[in-house]
This record gives C-alpha cells, sequence and structure tokens, in this order.
C-alpha cells in the first residue's frame, strides 16, 4: 500500500475537504485508496504516483492538461487501455494498469466506459 | 415557431447562459457536455472574480458555477452529459456521441458553440517529463480534487492564469519558487501579482525555461534570460529544484467544431489565435451558429456569460421567441455590460480586438 498522501485536507478558501467514501482501486496489483466520485488521475497523485504510462520509446508521462483534451495521462483501466485517466471516475475494485506505448488490450475487456 | 431544439455544444458558463436565455424566452434547447458534470471550468476558479456588482465581482467562480447550474434546474433545461459532438453537416444536424456508445443526430434549428479554449504547451527540452503540466491541470488538480501535483512549483508565464494557480498552490500548501515571464513587463492583474510578491515569490522578467531535467520525473529546471529579441544570454542560466512546472502561456480557442460548421476564421493574437468570426450578436459567418465565450477569442469566465445571454437573446428573436423590442433591449443591456468589462488596461486590448472582429465580419 502507497503511504503517501499529497492530499489537501484544510484550505483557506474551500474549508475542510467534502466527506467522501474511501473506494479501494488497485494500479499494477497495489492497492490504492481512493475517494468516490474523483478521477483516477488525482487518486494516483494523491497517493504519490509519479508515472502514469510510458511511450512506444520509453520515455516517461504522468498527466498534462487534466481535462480530458491531451491524453497525456492513459492508462489501461480494467483491461482497456488508452483510457483518460483524468476524465475516468474511480469505481470499486477498478484495474489500473500502467501501458507502454499504446497499450493492449485484455481478453474480454469491453470499452464501456 | 421551430420545433427542432437550438443546440448548444458546451456547458461552461457561455454554454448555460445561452440555454438559460433561449429557455426563458420559450425556445427549445438541448445543451450538451462530453463530461458528466456541467459548468466547465468553473469550479477551479476558486477566485473573486472582478468587475462591477452586476458582475458577480467578488464572488468566486465555483459560487458562480453552482448559481448557473441552479437556474438551468430550476428552468429545466434538457442538459445532457457524457455527450460529445462529433460532427456538423451543413443541414444543422448535430452528431452526437452519448456515453461513448450511442451515436445519434439531432436537428436542429440553431447551434450555439460554446466549446471554449485549449491551453497552450511550450516546447522545450524535458517538457514531457511527469511533473510539467499546464497550469490549468494543476488548479483542476489543487482545486476541484484537491490534490497537490507537487511540492516545489516553477510557473512559466505570469499572466492572471499563472498567478492564480501559483497563489492556489501556495494556499494549497505548495512552494512557488518562481515565476518567469519572457516579455519585459509582467502580464497579470496587479492584485493577483502582489499576493504572490508578497509572499516572497522571485519574478523573473526577460527570463524563459531552458530545460527540464529527471530521471522518471521532474527534478530540477534551468532558467535563462533573455535579450530584446528573446534569444538566450550566455551566462545567464541558473537551475531550480523543482518537482512542479505549470506552463501558462496562454489558451487557444477550440475551433474544431466552428470549423466543421464552416464558420469563416481569422487570426486574433490578443484573443488566442485563429478564431471565428462573429458579428454584435455573436453570429458566425454561418447565419444559423454561433460561437460564444472563449471558442470567440479567450477572454474571461463574465464575458464568456455575456456573450452566452447575447447570443440566446438572439437566437430565441430570429427563432420568434422574442419580438423585435425584447431583443433589442436584452441584446443593448449585454453589450452595455460586455463594454465595462473590457475596460482598463487589459480590457481595452480586448476591446479592440473584438472591434476589429466585429469590422472584419461586417466588410466580408
Amino acid at each position: 500500500m502507497l503511504k503517501t498522501s499529497n492530499r489537501v485536507a484544510d484550505h483557506a478558501v474551500l474549508g475542510a475537504a467534502p466527506e467522501a467514501a474511501d473506494v479501494e482501486i488497485f494500479l499494477d496489483g497495489q492497492p490504492i485508496t481512493a475517494k468516490e466520485g474523483e478521477p483516477v488521475m488525482s487518486a494516483l497523485v494523491a497517493a504519490g504516483v509519479t508515472v502514469f504510462r510510458h511511450t512506444a520509446k520509453g520515455s516517461p508521462r504522468r498527466m498534462f492538461c487534466g481535462i480530458g483534451r491531451c491524453t497525456d495521462c492513459v492508462m489501461k483501466v480494467d483491461g482497456v487501455p488508452g483510457v483518460r485517466t483524468c476524465v475516468t471516475r474511480v469505481a470499486p475494485g477498478m484495474r489500473v494498469e500502467r501501458q507502454d506505448g499504446k497499450g493492449n488490450w485484455s481478453e474480454g475487456a469491453e470499452d464501456g466506459r | 415557431m421551430a420545433d427542432k431544439p437550438v443546440v448548444v455544444v458546451g456547458a461552461g458558463p457561455a454554454g448555460l447562459c445561452a440555454a438559460i436565455e433561449l429557455k426563458k424566452a420559450g425556445a427549445p434547447v438541448v445543451l450538451l457536455d462530453e463530461n458528466d458534470k456541467p459548468g466547465g471550468q468553473l469550479f477551479k476558479q476558486i477566485h473573486k472574480f472582478f468587475g462591477s456588482r452586476e458582475h458577480k465581482a467578488g464572488t468566486r467562480g465555483f459560487d458562480i458555477g453552482t448559481g448557473l447550474l441552479d437556474e438551468s434546474l430550476r428552468l429545466g433545461i434538457d442538459v445532457r452529459l457524457k455527450t460529445e459532438v462529433v460532427g456538423v453537416d451543413p443541414g444543422l444536424r448535430v452528431w452526437a456521441v452519448e456515453d461513448r456508445g450511442r451515436s445519434y443526430l439531432l436537428e436542429a434549428s440553431r447551434l450555439v458553440i460554446a466549446t471554449g479554449a485549449t491551453e497552450n504547451a511550450l516546447s522545450f527540452p524535458g517538457w514531457t517529463l511527469p511533473g510539467v503540466m499546464t497550469a490549468g491541470c494543476a488548479q483542476t488538480l489543487v482545486n476541484v480534487y484537491r490534490v497537490l501535483p507537487g511540492k516545489r512549483v516553477l510557473i512559466i508565464g505570469s499572466g492572471n492564469v499563472g498567478v492564480i494557480v501559483g497563489y492556489q498552490l501556495m494556499q494549497a500548501g505548495a512552494e512557488v519558487v518562481g515565476v518567469v515571464e519572457a516579455a519585459p513587463t509582467l502580464g497579470g492583474y496587479g492584485v493577483h501579482t502582489a499576493k504572490l510578491a508578497r509572499a516572497g515569490v522571485p519574478f523573473h522578467v526577460r527570463t524563459t525555461v531552458a530545460r527540464a531535467e529527471g530521471g522518471e520525473s521532474l527534478e530540477r529546471a534551468t532558467i535563462v534570460g533573455l535579450d530584446d529579441s528573446f534569444k538566450p544570454l550566455p551566462g545567464t542560466e541558473r537551475t531550480l529544484e523543482v518537482d512542479t512546472i505549470c506552463l501558462a502561456v496562454g489558451l487557444t480557442p477550440s475551433v474544431e467544431l466552428p470549423s466543421l460548421a464552416g464558420c469563416a476564421t481569422t487570426y486574433v493574437p490578443e484573443l488566442g489565435g485563429r478564431m471565428p468570426l462573429h458579428d454584435e450578436y455573436m453570429r458566425s459567418s454561418v447565419e444559423e451558429v454561433y460561437v460564444v465565450g472563449d471558442t470567440a477569442g479567450v477572454e474571461e469566465a463574465s464575458t464568456a456569460m455575456e456573450e452566452g445571454r447575447l447570443a440566446g437573446i438572439h437566437a430565441a428573436w430570429s427563432l420568434g421567441y422574442l419580438d423585435d423590442a425584447a431583443m433589442e433591449a436584452g441584446a443593448a443591456e449585454t453589450r452595455r455590460r460586455l463594454d465595462a468589462l473590457r475596460q482598463g488596461v487589459f480590457g481595452k486590448k480586448r476591446f479592440d480586438a473584438k472591434s476589429r472582429v466585429l469590422e472584419e465580419s461586417h466588410n466580408r
């Protein structure tokens, strides 16, 4: 379990963080505690994850625009590669994996999101 | 009166206001947005807005967003979320894809395009390293999801986005190690700039980022002074330990949909570059298509809302839902508020640029 937390609990303008239930997701098989309703991207950043994927040439990537435009943050989610983690909300038990290049589909995975 | 709805694409400040005016006038309207929540980028704006009281000055962006959502709910506007618009044909048939699964065509009587803008990238050695991101990305993370993207931040660009996001990262507990500005003068409103300056953040004018370095993620940035022709000055390099670089180097209107709709475009540097032409009612060169908000030239959320209202009022009139007097009164009132928002050193530049757009639109 990753122990780092970059969450902002108290905020001068926004006040205390709103109550949100914990949701367990998995990054490359390792459990991560996410907050219900947040995108995969912020759950990973909160857990201190600095690399989301590698390009075909092995260059690391994380996120860049954060609003679904640039596709820098794509990962394999529940067997489907190339999913924009900044606009994909976490779900209990979600399996998130770092992909290399374009990644590959897991057998039986459906592009339902 | 038309049975076909007015289709508004983009449920940010401009699109929401357009839909609200249309609905208030009694016109059928469908508001589409690709995201699973409406509001566009309003909810990450936690600073107080400028302008007079009627422009919601002193109100924070997310409160304005909540107000618009409440109003659209109260009016019963047909808001379709998780719906991407992937095309539009000359017959004004809008191709929508819902939830990445269901594809359908919507026949529109009028089209209002409020698809916003995209933040500019800046390419330098190491710019793809994890830790380099747009300022808006950091702002979304910290203000909407309340997660800090890093601890030591370098801001590239001293315009409003740069200084506002820098201050908001500090509010959330990050350290801003500096703001870099290629121009000889700072670009943001004094009030926002002063907040960072008071906190002791160094500002480097005539400076840019030379390179970003690190193993698997950003560890340091090297900045370099620039001469009068923006060439790096040898011997002025300085290396800063940072884990985050925020790029606040402007936005470009998202013109994909206006281009597909056949709208003529022009190039206006002050408004973000390539943008669709529009007249004083926000009508593009295609009579039935309106462009509003950052799509129609990058400004601010407050101007986007007024442009949305203007287009909504005019589109409702064009379909017979408002009489001439109501339309002219509504349009004049909206334009007066727009003019008031386009004052001051920064506003005047945008006012003049918008005037050129109107002129070019009329001379076509």
